[in-house]
């Protein structure tokens, strides 16, 4: 059973393996956005550091480590949701949920996509990052990977609710898919403390994971591991990811019941 | 043995009913025949059969599994085929044919690839992209995928809808003599008359989401004073002759 259902997994994996190796725009796609948004990012990070001095370079590794960690979210949140685009786009979604291919076995293949997408995507990035800026992000030591984990799963139930909204609303929403997680931006604190927004908006601000992985990520950068930080993250997502699963199961059998799985994207 | 069975089969869209409690079966090794109009309700039973629509009320066992509770070990053994539905573009045939291989967790993919390529006379398309291919190219190509994981039952929606008359010929002569070597199940909707008489032993005609009349193609001919289905087809749409249903 589980050898089957890791088979299937596998077969969508392979599918999105061979769509991309097939074409280099698509691969290019993956990393253009990330090293155009580090490069934006670093020059204007170089001009602080040069005309402030000390205070410039902690700000200017900030904005870096801002860039690269939300990059990580970013590009989790669209692979998983153009993954799912895909299917529709190719009409193969009426064959895909005929065969025996659980739903929670998409979401896993998905979810494999994505990280494929990230580690490819941010790989030119992050060399670009220490080749042009001398900023090593792994300097931040082991509290990275929680960092990292933490944006992807983020990035994981934004996209749960993009496909539940495409479900929903067909392919009509798939503009979402491009624009959602960015629209989070000025709330997630990514260059800036969640303290400089108004504070009527902070417990917004506060209720989102990436809010405190930022918050987290600038006191790794000062020196200290902010735990409280880390588990605020982790603790959010777990209720986001529950309440997100928990939308896509809905979303997923009521379009079996309006007959959307036949004509989404038509 | 029934491989297919629906009991009081319904689907409602808001006021509109699609389909009205329907009853059929289909017998292991048999071709039923599902014909009728646009809106008829042939594709929203299919859609049903494959459980990729949740009936409103009904019962559906196929391969002695209730497709409400159990319908991914039926979906394991049944496939599907429509030129309504597509493969992705930008994979080759080969490429395609091996995800569905791991979908249906087909053993020694290669070999399966090469004996549907040798059945379909599909070699020079393997490693062709999908979305370059004729439409008869893609439906022997749809075929392979339906076939691939040797279905004890398949439902076809259309299967030669769009073929020139040749290539329409050439799938029919390729299910026909797959059924003989298989003893495959197959549920068929079709708009082609001649192909239903060809292939069906037996015949469902639904009209506005009801089935009308059923029977084999020769009994639907004597019972309707027809010499062709086309003409039966026409009758039962233009209300010009008393059905089964009627009848009763």
């Amino acid at each position: 059973m589980i050898a089957a259902s890791l088979r299937r997994i596998w077969a969508l994996l392979y599918r999105h393996i061979a769509l991309y190796r097939a074409s280099w725009p698509r691969l290019l796609e993956l990393a253009y956005w990330p090293t155009l948004q580090l490069c934006i990012w670093g020059f204007t990070a170089r001009f602080f550091a040069a005309r402030l001095g000390s205070p410039g370079i902690v700000a200017a590794g900030a904005l870096l480590g801002g860039v690269l960690l939300w990059e990580v979210a970013l590009r989790t949140q669209m692979g998983l949701s153009l993954g799912f685009l895909e299917e529709i786009w190719s009409r193969n979604l009426g064959h895909l949920f005929v065969s025996p291919l659980r739903p929670r076995e998409l979401l896993a293949a998905l979810v494999g996509v994505s990280a494929l997408r990230v580690a490819i995507g941010l790989a030119p990035a992050l060399l670009l990052a220490w080749a042009l800026y001398a900023f090593n992000i792994f300097g931040m030591g082991l509290i990275l990977i929680p960092f990292v984990a933490n944006l992807m799963v983020m990035g994981w139930w934004v996209a749960l609710c993009v496909i539940s909204l495409i479900l929903r609303h067909g392919a009509g929403a798939e503009a979402l898919a491009w624009s959602v997680l960015f629209g989070l931006t000025p709330l997630s604190a990514v260059f800036y403390p969640v303290a400089i927004l108004p504070a009527a908006v902070r417990p917004i601000a506060l209720a989102l994971p990436s809010a405190h992985v930022f918050e987290g990520m600038r006191a790794a950068m000062a020196g200290t591991i902010a735990g409280d930080q880390l588990a605020w993250a982790t603790g959010l997502n777990a209720l986001w990811l529950a309440a997100a699963m928990l939308l896509f199961t809905w979303q997923f059998r009521s379009a079996r019941v309006r007959g959307a799985l036949i004509s989404i994207g038509e | 043995m029934d491989l297919i069975a629906a009991s009081g089969l319904t689907k409602r869209y808001g006021k509109t009913l699609a389909v009205d409690a329907i009853d059929f079966s289909v017998r292991e090794g048999e071709t039923v025949g599902l014909l009728g109009g646009n809106g008829a309700g042939k594709t929203t039973t299919i859609a049903m059969l494959l459980g990729l629509l949740i009936p409103t009320a009904g019962r559906i066992v196929i391969l002695g599994h209730d497709m409400a509770r159990d319908r991914f070990s039926a979906l394991a053994k049944m496939n599907f085929s429509s030129p309504y539905v597509s493969l992705p573009s930008r994979l080759t045939v080969a490429e395609n044919l091996r995800v569905y291989c791991h979908l249906y967790n087909v053993r020694r993919t290669d070999l399966r690839i090469a004996e549907l390529a040798d059945d379909l006379d599909l070699h020079d398309l393997l490693p062709r992209r999908a979305g370059q291919l004729s439409a008869g190219q893609r439906t022997r190509v749809a075929l392979a995928k339906s076939l691939i994981n040797r279905p004890r039952v398949l439902l076809l929606d259309e299967p030669t809808a769009s073929l020139d008359p040749d290539t329409g010929d050439l799938v029919r002569s390729w299910l026909e003599r797959y059924r003989a070597e298989s003893g495959c199940t197959i549920l068929l909707a079709s708009h082609n008359m001649a192909e239903v008489e060809r292939l069906c032993s037996n015949v469902l005609m639904m009209k506005q989401g009801r089935i009308v009349d059923r029977g084999s193609p020769a009994e639907l001919l004597a019972r309707h004073g027809r010499d062709d289905l086309e003409q039966v087809f026409l009758d039962i749409a233009r209300n010009r002759t008393a059905t089964a249903e009627a009848l009763a």
